[in-house]
């Protein structure tokens, strides 16, 4: 038989038995979907990290005091139980370091903010003017803080949105003195409304210069220092030099915790990309379960159609012939019901997309073509054994069974 | 030569832990263009010669020539092509392909066996033609009456030229008056030239063949041109 008729005579085959042709494909169809939408979700999960890490800022390292639990037990930190503190001339001192382009301590606490009779509970952070470009924040109006002497801190404050709209609502904001726990300070810039990030939520951030932070909190300890690589090839030296010249000014204990975003980005890189894997293995068992079910309903076609077989026998066909048929059916079954379950599984993440916009629901290739070809291979594979079987038949008891 | 040649021929069935002989010990020859009608009770192996010239079955013991050729040693595949190139069935419930309309059923051996588009639509056009049928050419076969169904059935057997038609009770599923026509249709066949071989249950029907075989217990009881064949046997010897 030619392939063309081959190909013509499973169409109609499977076409004649329009019910379980349906269930079939629809079977093979929500597999592939389950792939497409499950990876979607878990590879739309890895940007969304991926892009709020990125967000963070560019190139950063972050020092925070206190040494987490790597290189084991040692003497000297049992005995020096409490972590040394990192002050403003820990980070003064990194500004000079070869790699680190700009550098900007940091502090927080919580105060509140009054201004006009409204009071409300904000989050300070203690910071210097390159502050704001590190973290790539934007200003929506004014400045942010001057360039000045790290160790005395004008009174001055750069508040967000939300802070901006609730205690000044229409009235200008700019220029204005408000009250932060016990200092007044003139309001100098205003942040652009960035929403809910990693991290904190600038927009009820007032953000002041260190030193009147530490003030205002009463201590000299930093929460962390930023510093901003010169280029990604430069994070590791600038790393490696950051932690060498803490830890001199530590008198030569490693009392800090040196992080890069790249390699937190790394992580939870991996850690996701893994999770798409594993989302997506689980969808494949459901295509398994579709290919067994394809050959399942083979199995009832050849058991339905016996009479047609035998009757395909005498009128000459090889086994190869009825073999070819079978498996043509089964192939076709399943590829419909990939490109059905495509779609679907593309409506799905489409659908996604629309109902929660920041969340990258997109299919990644390698899903995407592992899913098709799993549904061909296994709608193949398990329409083997059915054709085998239709290309068996005695063709005497087949011809009988009319 | 003869175009079928039986000799020796058993065909036993295991029923249980019981051995049943369908056919025992036959011997036949059936020459090119002869018309003969094999009748026989139920259950006297009728069927299963059928099956057995058919090439849908194999004897356990013995040999068949087709057309001088050993058969019974060819390989599935092999016989397949035989089946394909040399036989035509027709059976009593036609066994017409439903989702196919008459002229694909017609087409169907061609289909299988590989041969052109454009040469199967000359054949089918012809044939349709030929079995007055060109009106019914996309019917179903459940929108035809059983007469066009035994046609369209007749039509795809000789589609592929065939030496011999087998033909397992042509008139069962079908009226007096239908089984006539279909009678005729395979007799104009044979008057072309074409071997033609019944089972038939139908004394009136066997009567019309030229030769009639009638078995018993899987045996030949009585064969009404043997006396020719061992008259000639006389002759020349």
């Amino acid at each position: 038989m030619r392939l063309t008729d081959t190909l013509r005579f499973a169409r109609d085959a499977a076409t004649g038995y329009p019910m379980r042709t349906t269930l079939s494909v629809l079977a093979m169809s929500i597999g592939v979907a389950a792939v497409v939408i499950l990876t979607a979700l878990g590879d739309g999960a890895r940007r969304y990290v991926v892009g709020q890490f990125s967000s963070l800022g560019t190139n950063l390292i972050i020092v925070l005091p206190g040494r987490s639990g790597t290189g084991g037990f040692n003497p000297a930190n049992a005995i020096t139980s409490t972590p040394r503190d990192l002050t403003i001339d820990d980070a003064g001192s990194l500004r000079r370091l070869p790699g680190a382009r700009r550098v900007a301590p940091l502090a927080v606490g919580t105060s509140e903010i009054n201004y006009g009779g409204k009071l409300r509970e904000v989050m300070v952070a203690g910071s210097t003017a390159e502050f704001i470009p590190i973290r790539n924040f934007e200003l929506a109006q004014g400045q942010g803080l001057p360039e000045e002497d790290w160790n005395r801190g004008s009174s001055v404050a750069v508040i967000g949105a939300k802070i901006r709209e609730e205690m000044f609502g229409a009235n200008p904001a700019i220029g204005q003195l408000v009250r932060v726990g016990d200092r007044r300070l003139r309001v100098i810039g205003v942040l652009k409304s960035t929403g809910q990030g990693l991290g904190m939520n600038t927009d009820e951030l007032v953000i002041v210069p260190v030193s009147l932070a530490q003030a205002m909190f009463n201590s000299n300890t930093l929460f962390r220092i930023m510093i901003e690589a010169n280029s990604r090839d430069a994070i590791p030296g600038t790393k490696d030099r950051v932690m060498e010249t803490i830890k001199q000014r530590h008198r030569g204990e490693e009392d800090i915790t040196v992080i890069t975003q790249d390699a937190v980005l790394a992580t939870f890189d991996k850690l996701l990309g893994a999770l798409t894997l594993a989302v997506a293995g689980i969808a494949a068992i459901s295509l398994a379960v579709a290919g067994i079910l394809v050959m399942n309903v083979m199995l009832v076609a050849v058991t339905q159609r016996t009479g047609e077989i035998g009757l395909l026998k005498a009128l000459g066909a090889t086994a190869r012939t009825i073999r070819l048929a079978f498996l043509a059916e089964a192939a076709m079954l399943s590829a419909v019901g990939a490109l059905v379950g495509y779609l679907l599984g593309q409506l799905g993440a489409f659908t996604l997309r629309q109902f929660f916009p920041v969340f990258p629901a997109y299919p990644p290739d390698w899903a995407v073509i592992a899913g098709l070809s799993t549904a061909l291979a296994t709608g193949l594979i398990f329409g083997v054994m059915p054709a085998r079987r239709a290309a068996r038949l005695d063709p005497v008891q087949a011809l009988m069974k009319h | 030569m003869a175009l079928i040649e039986l000799s020796g021929i058993e065909r036993r069935f295991l029923l249980g832990d019981t051995t049943v002989h369908a056919l025992a010990g036959l011997n036949l020859q059936i020459e090119a263009g002869e018309y003969v009608a094999v009748m026989g009770p139920s259950g006297s192996g009728k069927s299963t010669l059928l099956n057995l010239l058919g090439l849908l079955d194999r004897p356990n013991v013995g040999t068949y020539k087709l057309e001088g050729r050993d058969v019974t040693t060819l390989s599935p595949d092999e016989q397949a092509t035989v089946r394909s190139t040399r036989i035509g069935f027709v059976f009593q419930s036609f066994h017409l392909v439903p989702r196919l309309t008459a002229a694909e059923n017609i087409a169907l051996p061609m289909t299988l066996a590989g041969i052109p588009l454009a040469e199967r639509n000359l054949r089918v056009t012809q044939a349709l033609k030929d079995f007055g049928l060109d009106q019914r050419a996309d019917h179903k076969p459940d929108q035809l009456s059983g007469g066009q169904r035994q046609r369209v059935a007749i039509a795809r057997a000789t589609i592929m030229q065939p030496a011999l038609i087998l033909a397992d009770e042509p008139t069962g599923n079908l009226d007096r008056h239908t089984g006539e026509e279909v009678v005729n249709l395979l007799e104009a066949l044979n008057g072309k030239g074409v071997t033609l071989v019944v089972v038939t249950h139908d004394q009136a029907m066997g009567a019309r063949a030229r030769r009639q075989l009638v078995m018993e217990d899987g045996r030949l009881k009585a064969d009404s041109g043997a006396a020719d064949i061992s008259n000639l046997a006389e002759i020349s010897g």
